[in-house]
C-alpha cells in the first residue's frame, strides 16, 4: 500500500517509530492484520477507527504489552519486537494507557514519582509537570481516586512525561471525558511537542484527532482503510473508511485544496462511542474544572 | 485473675502471630500468591539457626543476623524462579506448587532431622524469666520482647512501603502491574523484593518461635500457617496494622478457649477464623468487600 | 487511496461430530474385562498383594475426586481429608452401634454427601487462595471437634468393631471387593457426569465464568454438585480405609497427607483428564512400594515430581500420551471432522503463540 507523503518524508530521515506488516491475535481472534505505519520525529500521528477496530491493540503491541504473531516494531531503527514493555519504556516508548490506569492507592505525587523512577534524562521533571497543570501542586498529596476524570487524565499524562519519553503513546484520551475537557487536554499537546516529543495517539473522537494530527490512519476490523494527511481527506472519505462503506464515486477527486487546514465539521463524524458524550468522573457542582492556571 | 492473665498472654502472643503473618500478607497482597509453604519456611529458618549455632557456637542473637538475610535472599531467588513460573501459568498452579514445596520441606526435615522437637536454647535470662505485675499477673520477658519486635518490624515495613522507592514500586505493582510496566518497572524484580521481605520476616518469626517454644518438622502446617492466615484474614488484607489486630484477636480467642477447656485452645482460634471467613471475609479493618 | 473490501468468508462444508475418534464400544468392553479380572484377583494372589491393591484403590478414588474438584471445577481444596475422616468415622459410629462395617459403607457415603452441604455453604463464596485455606481450617476444626468425643476414641482413636467374626481370608477378600466397588463406582460416576451436561457447564465455567453465567449456566449449582460428589467419593475412600486398617485414628484419617497424595497423584498423571489419576496412582504406588523403607522419601520425590510437572507440563503424563496419540479411554469431549478429512481438524491448535507478556 502506498503511503502519501512517503516520498517527502524519506528525505527527512529515518522514522522514529516504525511498524511493519503487523499481525496480532487475541487467542484465536485476529485483531490486526498487515498494519504498517511510520512516525517521524516531532509529528503527531493519529489512529482512528470505531470500537473494536484494533486501535488499542496496536498501541499496546507497540508498547510491548502484547506480542504480535508476525511483523516487526522498530524504534529508532532498532528492532524492539521482542523487547519487554518495561525495557521499551526506559528506551523511550512510554504509553498513557486507556482508562488512565493510575495507581489507586498512591497519591498524585507518588504516581509521578513512580513514573520518574526509571526516567531517561531530559527536560521533564515533576516540577515541570506541576507547572504544566497548575492545579496539581496543591493537590499533590491527594489519592488519585478522588480526582475528576480530566484531572486523572492529566496525572496519567504527567506520569508518562516525567519518564522523558521520545515517543508518547496516547490511548483514547477522550474516553469518558466531557468534550470541553478533551479539547483542553489536547490543547496542551503543543506545549508537550515543543519539548521535542513525538506523539502517536489513538482516538475515537475523529474530529479531535483530525484537528491535532499531522497524519492519520484509519482502522476497520484490524485492517488499514485509510491513511493520509488531514488536509487531504474529505469527510466523506473518512466516513467511508471509518464505517467500511463502498468507495464513493468521486473519492479521489475532491481531496486537497478545499479543506486546507480547516477542521472537518464534527456533526457527521461524532464517533459512536458509548459514554463518548457522557462525562464520567466529572467534578460536580461549581465550575471549577481547573486544568491549568488562570 | 486467671482471665486477665489469659488476655494479656493472648495479646502478647498476637505479636508473634503478626510477625508470622506480615510476610504472608505481603505476598498475597502484592502478587496474589497464597504461599502454603509459608509456615514451613519459618521452621526451616529455625532449624538453620540451630544448625548454625551448633556448628559455630555463636550467641543466639547473632544467628538472626546470619539466617534472616540468607532467607531473604532465598526468597528473592525462589520468587524469581519457581513462584514466578507458577504465577505465569495460573493461580491454581501457585497453590499446587507452594503446597508441594510445603510437603517436600516438611518431609525433608523429617527425613534429616527426625520428628524430635528442638528448641533454641540460650543462656540469656531473658528467655526464661518473667516479671510480675501486681501479685497475680505473670508475664514472660520473651513474649514481651517478641511483641515489641513485631511492632518494630511492622513500623519498619510500613515506613518502607510508604517512603522508599521500592516500597512505592511494590504498592504500584500491587495496584496495577501493567501500568507499572509501562512506567519502566520490571514487576518480576519488584515481586522478588516483596518475597525477600516476606521470607526475611518469617525467618525472624521462626527463630523467635524456636526460642519461645519448640520446633518440629510439622510445626509449619500444624501451628504456623493456619494461625498466620487467620491473623491476616481476621485483621483484613491490605493493612499491616490490621494483621497485628488480627493476631491479637486470634491470641485472645485462643486463651479464652483455653480458660473454658484446656484442650480447646486451638479449636477456639479456628472457630473465630471460620466465623470471620463466613461473615466478614474482608476482615475487621478493611472497608472493601471481597467480591 | 484504495479501500479494502471485506474478504469473502470461506463456505462451510459439512461437519461430522463424534464423541471419540474410535469406537467407544471397544473401550467399554476393555473396561469390563479389566474389572472382571480385578474382581477375580483375590482368588489368585496372596493377601499381601490385595492389601496393596486396596491402598491403590483408595488413592485412585481420592485422586479422581481431587481431579474433579481442581481439574474440572477449578476448586483447589487442601482440606479433602475432612471427608476421608468423616467417612471413616461414620463407619466407626455405625459399627459401634452394631452395623456391619460393610453395610455401613454406603450409609457413610450418603452421610458424607449430606455433610458436604453445610461445609459448602461455609466456603462457597471464597476465591481460590481463601478457599484452599478455608478447606484446610475446616478439616483441622472437624478433627478437633471429633477428638473431644471419647466415645469414639477421643484423641487416640479406637479399633473398628464388628469384623471379628470373619476369617482373615474372607475379610481381606471382602475389603478388596469393597475397595474395587468404590473405585469403579467413583470412576463411572465421574465419567457419566462429565460426559453429560455437567461436563459442558464445567468447561464453560473454566473458559469464561461470566459468559457461562450469562448464558444461563447454573454455575453455583454445578460447583455444589461437584463438591458434594467429591465429598461423597472421599468419604467412600475413607470408609474403605477404616475397614482396611481395622482402626480409626483421628490423626491418621484427618491427616493433610491424604490431600498431598491425591493432589500429587493427580498432577503427575494429568489434571483435567479422567485417565490422569489412574496413571498418577500407578506412579504413586510404584514409588511408595520401592521407597517404603526410606520413610519420607517417597513423598519428597512425589512432591518434587509434581512440582516439576505442574510447572512444565500441566497436563501431566497422560497429557503427553493424549497429545501424541489422541487416545482417550474415557471420551468426554467432541471431535470435529470437516467434510473431506480423515483426521479431525487441527485448526484450533494454531495461534497459540500470541498473548501478553
Amino acid at each position: 500500500m502506498t503511503v502519501p507523503g512517503d516520498t517527502e518524508r524519506a528525505e527527512n530521515g529515518t522514522p522514529l517509530l516504525e511498524v511493519r506488516d503487523l499481525t496480532v491475535h487475541h487467542g484465536q481472534l485476529r485483531a490486526l492484520e498487515g498494519i504498517s505505519l511510520r512516525v517521524f520525529p516531532g509529528e503527531v500521528y493519529a489512529i482512528i477507527g470505531a470500537n473494536g477496530a484494533g486501535k488499542s491493540t496496536l498501541l499496546r503491541t507497540i508498547a510491548g504489552l502484547h506480542r504480535p504473531t508476525t511483523g516487526t516494531v522498530l524504534f529508532d531503527g532498532r528492532d524492539v519486537t521482542r523487547l519487554r514493555p518495561e525495557r521499551r519504556a526506559t528506551q523511550g516508548i512510554v504509553m498513557v494507557p486507556e482508562g488512565r490506569r493510575l495507581f489507586g492507592s498512591l497519591s498524585v505525587e507518588e504516581n509521578l514519582k513512580v513514573g520518574a523512577t526509571y526516567a531517561r534524562p531530559g527536560p521533564w521533571t515533576i516540577e515541570r509537570v506541576y507547572e504544566l497543570f497548575g492545579w496539581m501542586r496543591e493537590r499533590s498529596n491527594q489519592k488519585t481516586a478522588q480526582l475528576s476524570g480530566g484531572e486523572q487524565q492529566s496525572v496519567a499524562i504527567g506520569r508518562a512525561l516525567v519518564a522523558n519519553p521520545r515517543v508518547l503513546l496516547l490511548d483514547e484520551l477522550s474516553l469518558g471525558l466531557a468534550p470541553v475537557v478533551v479539547q483542553r487536554i489536547y490543547g496542551m499537546l503543543s506545549q508537550i511537542l515543543a519539548t521535542g516529543l513525538t506523539v502517536l495517539l489513538v482516538e475515537q473522537d475523529v474530529s479531535q484527532a483530525l484537528r491535532v494530527a499531522s497524519r492519520v490512519q484509519c482502522l476497520l476490523e484490524g485492517r488499514t482503510t485509510l491513511e493520509g494527511e488531514p488536509g487531504d481527506l474529505t469527510p466523506e472519505r473518512v466516513e467511508a473508511a471509518y464505517f467500511g462503506l463502498g468507495e464513493t464515486a468521486a473519492g479521489g477527486g475532491d481531496a486537497g485544496g478545499g479543506n486546507g487546514g480547516q477542521p472537518v465539521p464534527s456533526a457527521g463524524h461524532r464517533s459512536p462511542v458509548p459514554g463518548g458524550g457522557q462525562a464520567m468522573g466529572q467534578s460536580s457542582g461549581g465550575g471549577s474544572e481547573q486544568l491549568w492556571p488562570g | 485473675m486467671a482471665w486477665v492473665n489469659a488476655i494479656i498472654q493472648g495479646v502478647l502472643t498476637g505479636g508473634l502471630y503478626a510477625l508470622f503473618a506480615c510476610g504472608l500478607s505481603l505476598m498475597f497482597g502484592v502478587m496474589k500468591v497464597v504461599n502454603l509453604a509459608h509456615g514451613d519456611l519459618a521452621v526451616v529458618a529455625g532449624y538453620v539457626a540451630i544448625g548454625v549455632i551448633t556448628v559455630t557456637h555463636i550467641p543466639v542473637l547473632w544467628s538472626f543476623l546470619i539466617v534472616v538475610p540468607v532467607m531473604a535472599l532465598l526468597g528473592y531467588v525462589l520468587q524469581r524462579t519457581i513462584i514466578q513460573s507458577a504465577l505465569d501459568r495460573s493461580v491454581l498452579t501457585t497453590l499446587i506448587v507452594t503446597f508441594g514445596l510445603s510437603v517436600v520441606i516438611e518431609n525433608g526435615l523429617l527425613q534429616f532431622f527426625t520428628a524430635n522437637s528442638r528448641a533454641i536454647g540460650t543462656e540469656l535470662a531473658l528467655v526464661r524469666d518473667s516479671f510480675k505485675v501486681g501479685s497475680q499477673i505473670q508475664i514472660g520477658y520473651l513474649l514481651v520482647v517478641i511483641f515489641a519486635v513485631a511492632v518494630v518490624v511492622l513500623l519498619g515495613l510500613q515506613y518502607f512501603l510508604s517512603a522508599s522507592k521500592y516500597g512505592r514500586l511494590i504498592r504500584a505493582v500491587a495496584d496495577d502491574r501493567e501500568a507499572a510496566q509501562l512506567a519502566g518497572a520490571d514487576y518480576r524484580h519488584v515481586f522478588g523484593i516483596a518475597a525477600a521481605l516476606a521470607f526475611g520476616t518469617v525467618a525472624l518469626a521462626g527463630i523467635s518461635y524456636g526460642m519461645y517454644s519448640q520446633l518440629q518438622p510439622t510445626t509449619g502446617t500444624d501451628t504456623i500457617l493456619l494461625f498466620a492466615f487467620a491473623a491476616v484474614v481476621i485483621g483484613g488484607l491490605g493493612s499491616l496494622w490490621g494483621t497485628l489486630l488480627g493476631g491479637v484477636v486470634l491470641g485472645v480467642a485462643q486463651q479464652i478457649g483455653a480458660q473454658i477447656n484446656i484442650s480447646d485452645e486451638v479449636l477456639a482460634g479456628y472457630i473465630v477464623f471460620l466465623a470471620v471467613l463466613v461473615l466478614r471475609p474482608q476482615g475487621l479493618t478493611s472497608r472493601r468487600t471481597q467480591s | 487511496m484504495s479501500l479494502i473490501t471485506e474478504t469473502a468468508a470461506r463456505p462451510a462444508g459439512k461437519l461430522r461430530v463424534t464423541r471419540s475418534r474410535r469406537n467407544v464400544a471397544w473401550t467399554g468392553a476393555g473396561a469390563l474385562i479389566v474389572v472382571v479380572v480385578l474382581a477375580l484377583l483375590p482368588y489368585i494372589v496372596y493377601s499381601g498383594t490385595t492389601s496393596i491393591i486396596v491402598q491403590a484403590f483408595i488413592v485412585l478414588t481420592l485422586a479422581s475426586m481431587w481431579n474433579l474438584l481442581a481439574g474440572y471445577a477449578g476448586l483447589v481444596s487442601v482440606g479433602q481429608q475432612v471427608f476421608v475422616g468423616l467417612g471413616a468415622y461414620f463407619v466407626l459410629i455405625l459399627a459401634i452401634h452394631g452395623t456391619s462395617p460393610f453395610a455401613a459403607l454406603p450409609v457413610a457415603v450418603i452421610a458424607c454427601a449430606v455433610a458436604a452441604l453445610p461445609l459448602w455453604w461455609l466456603v462457597s463464596r471464597l476465591r481460590s487462595g481463601y478457599f484452599a485455606i478455608a478447606t484446610w481450617v475446616l478439616a483441622a476444626t472437624v478433627m478437633l471437634i471429633i477428638e473431644r468425643f471419647s466415645s469414639i476414641g477421643g484423641g487416640t482413636g479406637m479399633p473398628l468393631p464388628g469384623l471379628s467374626g470373619l476369617s482373615s481370608v474372607l475379610l481381606t477378600a471382602y475389603t478388596y471387593w469393597a475397595g474395587l466397588a468404590v473405585t469403579v463406582v467413583a470412576l463411572a460416576t465421574m465419567y457419566l457426569l462429565l460426559r453429560g451436561r455437567l461436563g459442558l457447564v464445567l468447561t464453560a465455567i473454566r473458559d469464561d465464568e461470566v459468559a457461562a453465567r450469562s448464558s444461563g449456566a447454573r454455575v453455583g449449582l454445578a460447583r455444589l454438585l461437584v463438591f458434594v460428589v467429591a465429598g461423597a467419593g472421599c468419604g467412600a475412600a475413607g470408609a474403605v480405609l477404616a475397614i482396611s486398617q481395622l482402626q480409626v485414628q483421628p490423626g491418621a484419617v484427618f491427616s493433610v497427607q491424604w490431600t498431598a497424595e491425591m493432589a500429587f497423584a493427580t498432577i503427575i498423571g494429568g489434571l483435567g483428564t479422567i485417565e490422569g489419576p489412574i496413571i498418577g496412582t500407578a506412579v504413586y504406588m510404584v514409588l511408595q512400594q520401592t521407597l517404603a523403607s526410606y520413610n519420607a522419601w517417597y513423598l519428597i520425590i512425589l512432591g518434587l515430581v509434581a512440582i516439576i510437572i505442574a510447572l512444565w507440563s500441566r497436563r501431566g503424563l497422560w497429557g503427553l500420551v493424549d497429545e501424541h496419540l489422541h487416545f482417550r479411554l474415557f471420551p468426554v469431549g467432541y471431535w470435529l471432522w470437516p467434510e473431506d478429512v480423515s483426521r479431525p481438524s487441527r485448526l484450533l491448535s494454531r495461534l497459540r503463540r500470541s498473548g501478553t507478556q
